[in-house]
C-alpha cells in the first residue's frame, strides 16, 4: 500500500511539474501578446497532430534520440549515479557515426547498422572514464561528466576539421546514402529504424532491470552501495558498467541523429547538441521507468513540434525551450507537489 | 617582446571573468550548494547588462560614445544591472536546492536550459534588438588606451594600464574581497562551518539556511557579473551563449580547490591556454609545434580530471557539498 502510494506520488509530481511548466509558458506568452496567446498555446497543445500522419511521423522521428538520452540518464539513475555527460557522450557517437557514414562506403548497405554501432560504443567507450574515475578515484561523476563533455565537444569539432569538414558549411559532410537510417512505412505513417532500436533498447533495459542478476546488483548499488558491497556485489565493476551502459545508449542517440539526409550536420561550434541536455528531463518526468521514458520522450518530441508553428502567432519557437526548462525545474520541486498531494489526501480524509 | 605583452594581455581578458565567476562559485560551493548553473546565470546576466549598455548607448551622442570617462559609467551600470539579475536568478536555484531540498544538479541543469531559452525569447520578441536573438553594442569604447603615469611603468604598466578594461581592477577587488571575506570575517567563518558540516554550524547557534541563501545569492550576483565582464571585454555582440565559459570557471574551482588564491592562478593558467587556443598561430614557438587549437582548449577540462582523480580521495573539497541539510541528522 505504502509503495503504491510513493508511486503515484512520483507520477503525480511528475504530471504537476508538466502542467507548472506549461502555465509558466502560458504567461511568458500572455505577457508579449495577449491576444493571441491562448490560440498558439492551443497550437502548443496539439502541435504534434496538426499535419496528420506527416507530424505524427516526425515526432516518432525526433523522439527517438530523446528517448534514447532518456534512457541513458535513467539507466544511471536507477544505480545512483548522475550522468551529466550525456551531450559529451552523444557527441561522440555522432563525430563516430559521421566519420563511418562518410568513408565507411564498402560496407554497402550495412554502413547504417555499422555506423550506428560504432556510435554506441564510442559513447560508451567516453563513459568508462568517469566510470573508472568513480570506481576507483571517488570523483564526483558529476564534475568529470561536465569535464569529459567538453574534452568530448572540442574532440569532436577537431575531428570534423580534420576528417569530414565540409568548409563552405563549416560543418561536417553529409553521410553516405547507405548510411541514412532507414524507415519502414506502415500506410500513412514513416517509422524510422532509429525509433525502431529506441523501442527494442526499452524492451531490454526493462528486462535487464527487472529479470536480471545484473539489474539487480546495479539496482541495489544504486540505493546503498554499501550494502551491495557487503551483500558481496561488486560495486565498482556496476559503477563502471552502469555509465558505460548510459554512455553507450548517448552515443547511440548521436548516431540516430547525425545518420540521416535530412541536412542536420555537426556544426563547428562551441555548443553541445541540445539533445543530450533533454535526456535528463526525458528520465525525470519518465520517473526512470524504461515506458514512462518512452512517453516522456514522445512527449518533448510532440511539443517541441508544436513549437514550429509559433511564428503564425507571432511568437518565437523558443518559447517550447523556455516550457521544456520550466518543466525540469518544476521537477525538482517533488517536495513541493508531495506536500500539495498529502493536504489534497488529508482534506479529503476529514471529509470522507 | 610585443608578442609576451599581447599575450598576457589577452590572458587577462579571458582570465578575469573566469576568476569572477569561479570565485561566485567558490561561495556557493563553500556554503554547501553545488552551482552548476553558472553558465546560465552567467548568461542570464550578462544578456541584462548589455540591454542595458545597448539602451544607453542607443540614446548618446558622438561625443559622448567617444568620451571613455562616460562611458566607463556605462560599463558600470551595466554591471549592476547584469549582477542583479544575476543574483536575482541564482535564487531560483536557492529556493529549489535550499527550500525544496530538490537535486541540486537538476535545479541547475534547469537554470542552464532556462536562460538561453529565455533570453533568445525576449531578445525575438522586442524591437530593441529588431527581432533577433543578438545584442549588439560598442565594446569598443571601453577600452581604456592608457592610463595616466600608471601606464608608463615598465613591464606591469603595458601588461594591466595599457588597453586595459576597468572591469580587469574590478576582478582584482573582488578576487581581494573574497579572500577577507572568507578568510577574516565572522561570515565567512560561518559560510564555510555550513559547508564542511552544516549540524555542527546549526548546533552553534547559525542559520544554515540564512548562509546558505546568501552564499548562492552571491555566487549569483558574481557570475551575472562575470557573465557580463567575459561578453563586454571579449565581444561585441551578444548572441545567447558564453561558450561554456560556466563550466570552465567550475573547473577553475575545483582546479583551486575552493580556495580564492589558488582559484586566481587557476584563472590565469586556464586564461592562457584560452587565450593560447585562439593567438598560437602567430606565436612562432608554438606554431611549429603544430598542435590544433582544440587541443589547448581541452587542456583545463584535462587538467581538472587529473587533479581530481589525484585529490579527491583525500576528501578536497567542501564535505557537506550537494548534501541536502537535514537538521534531524548528527
Amino acid at each position: 500500500m505504502h509503495k503504491f502510494f510513493d508511486k503515484n506520488i512520483s507520477l503525480f509530481s511528475s504530471i504537476c511539474a508538466i502542467i507548472s511548466g506549461l502555465i509558466v509558458g502560458l504567461i511568458i506568452m500572455l505577457f508579449t501578446n495577449p491576444s493571441e496567446a491562448f490560440s498558439a498555446f492551443f497550437t502548443i497543445l496539439t502541435g504534434g497532430f496538426q499535419e496528420g500522419f506527416v507530424s505524427i511521423s516526425r515526432m516518432l522521428y525526433d523522439a527517438a534520440p530523446l528517448i534514447l538520452t532518456g534512457l541513458s540518464v535513467g539507466f544511471s539513475f536507477k544505480t545512483g549515479l548522475f550522468n551529466i555527460g550525456a551531450p559529451g557522450q552523444l557527441i561522440m557517437g555522432a563525430i563516430v557515426a559521421i566519420i563511418a557514414g562518410v568513408h565507411f562506403t564498402f560496407l554497402g548497405a550495412f554502413q547504417w547498422l555499422i555506423a550506428l554501432i560504432l556510435a554506441g560504443i564510442a559513447g560508451a567507450l567516453w563513459a568508462i572514464i568517469p566510470g573508472v574515475l568513480k570506481a576507483y578515484r571517488h570523483v564526483n561523476e558529476v564534475v568529470s561528466t561536465i569535464m569529459m563533455n567538453y574534452i568530448g565537444l572540442y574532440l569532436a569539432v577537431y575531428l570534423v576539421k580534420l576528417v569530414v569538414y565540409n568548409r563552405e558549411k563549416n560543418e561536417s559532410l553529409y553521410v553516405h546514402a547507405n548510411a541514412v537510417i532507414p524507415s519502414i512505412k506502415l500506410g500513412n505513417l514513416t517509422i524510422s529504424w532509429g525509433f525502431l532500436i529506441a523501442l527494442l533498447i526499452i524492451v531490454i533495459f526493462h528486462i535487464i532491470l527487472t529479470r536480471t542478476v545484473f539489474g539487480y546488483e546495479l539496482k541495489t548499488v544504486g540505493f546503498n552501495h554499501h550494502a551491495a558491497q557487503y551483500a558481496g556485489m561488486n560495486a565498482k565493476r556496476n559503477i563502471i558498467l552502469s555509465l558505460v551502459i548510459s554512455g553507450a545508449l548517448a552515443g547511440l542517440a548521436g548516431g540516430v541523429i547525425y545518420l540521416n539526409n535530412i541536412g542536420r550536420a555537426l556544426e563547428v561550434v562551441d555548443v553541445l547538441p541540445n539533445e543530450g541536455y533533454l535526456g535528463i528531463p526525458v528520465a525525470l518526468i519518465g520517473l526512470n521507468n524504461p515506458i514512462g521514458i518512452f512517453f516522456a520522450g514522445l512527449f518533448m518530441s510532440y511539443i517541441t513540434l508544436g513549437g514550429f508553428y509559433m511564428q503564425i502567432y507571432n511568437f518565437v519557437p523558443e518559447i517550447i525551450d523556455v516550457i521544456i526548462s520550466s518543466i525540469i525545474y518544476f521537477s525538482a520541486l517533488v517536495m513541493l507537489f508531495k506536500a500539495l498531494l498529502e493536504k489534497l489526501g488529508k482534506r479529503r480524509n476529514v471529509h470522507g | 617582446m610585443d608578442n609576451l605583452y599581447f599575450l598576457l594581455q589577452q590572458m587577462l581578458y579571458f582570465a578575469i571573468p573566469l576568476l569572477i565567476v569561479a570565485l561566485g562559485g567558490m561561495f556557493s560551493e563553500r556554503s554547501g550548494i553545488v552551482n552548476i548553473a553558472l553558465e546560465g546565470i552567467m548568461l542570464f546576466g550578462a544578456f541584462f547588462g548589455l540591454l542595458m549598455v545597448k539602451y544607453i548607448q542607443d540614446m548618446q551622442g558622438r561625443e559622448v560614445i567617444e568620451n571613455i570617462a562616460k562611458q566607463q559609467l556605462v560599463l558600470l551600470v551595466g554591471l549592476l544591472v547584469a549582477s542583479l539579475a544575476g543574483g536575482l536568478f541564482a535564487l531560483l536555484h536557492a529556493y529549489a536546492s535550499i527550500n525544496m531540498k530538490a537535486n541540486q544538479v537538476i535545479s541547475g541543469t534547469a537554470l542552464n536550459l532556462f536562460a538561453p531559452a529565455l533570453s533568445i525569447f525576449i531578445a525575438r520578441s522586442i524591437p530593441f534588438t529588431n527581432y533577433t536573438q543578438q545584442v549588439n553594442f560598442r565594446g569598443k569604447a571601453f577600452l581604456i588606451k592608457k592610463v595616466p603615469i600608471l601606464g608608463d611603468i615598465p613591464f606591469i604598466g603595458k601588461i594591466l594600464f595599457q588597453q586595459a578594461f576597468i572591469t580587469t581592477f574590478i576582478g582584482f577587488l573582488i578576487l581581494v574581497l573574497s579572500y577577507i571575506i572568507i578568510y577574516k570575517t565572522r561570515f565567512g567563518l560561518r559560510l564555510r562551518a555550513c559547508g564542511e558540516h552544516p549540524q555542527g554550524a546549526a548546533s552553534a547557534g547559525v542559520s544554515v539556511m540564512k548562509m546558505r541563501y546568501l552564499g548562492v545569492l552571491i555566487s549569483g550576483i558574481l557570475a551575472g557579473c562575470g557573465g557580463y565582464v567575459f561578453i563586454v571585454t571579449t565581444s561585441t555582440q551578444y548572441n545567447a551563449t558564453v561558450s561554456g565559459y560556466g563550466f570552465l570557471a567550475l573547473a577553475v574551482l575545483i582546479f583551486g580547490e575552493w580556495k580564492p588564491l589558488r582559484i586566481f592562478l587557476a584563472s590565469l593558467f586556464f586564461g592562457l591556454m584560452k587565450t593560447i587556443a585562439s593567438a598560437y598561430s602567430g606565436i612562432p614557438f608554438l606554431a611549429s609545434l603544430r598542435l590544433p587549437s582544440e587541443f589547448y582548449r581541452m587542456i583545463p577540462f584535462i587538467a581538472t580530471l587529473i587533479v581530481l582523480s589525484l585529490s579527491s580521495s583525500k576528501g578536497e573539497g567542501p564535505r557537506a557539498l550537494g548534501e541536502i541539510y537535514d537538521a534531524g541528522k548528527r
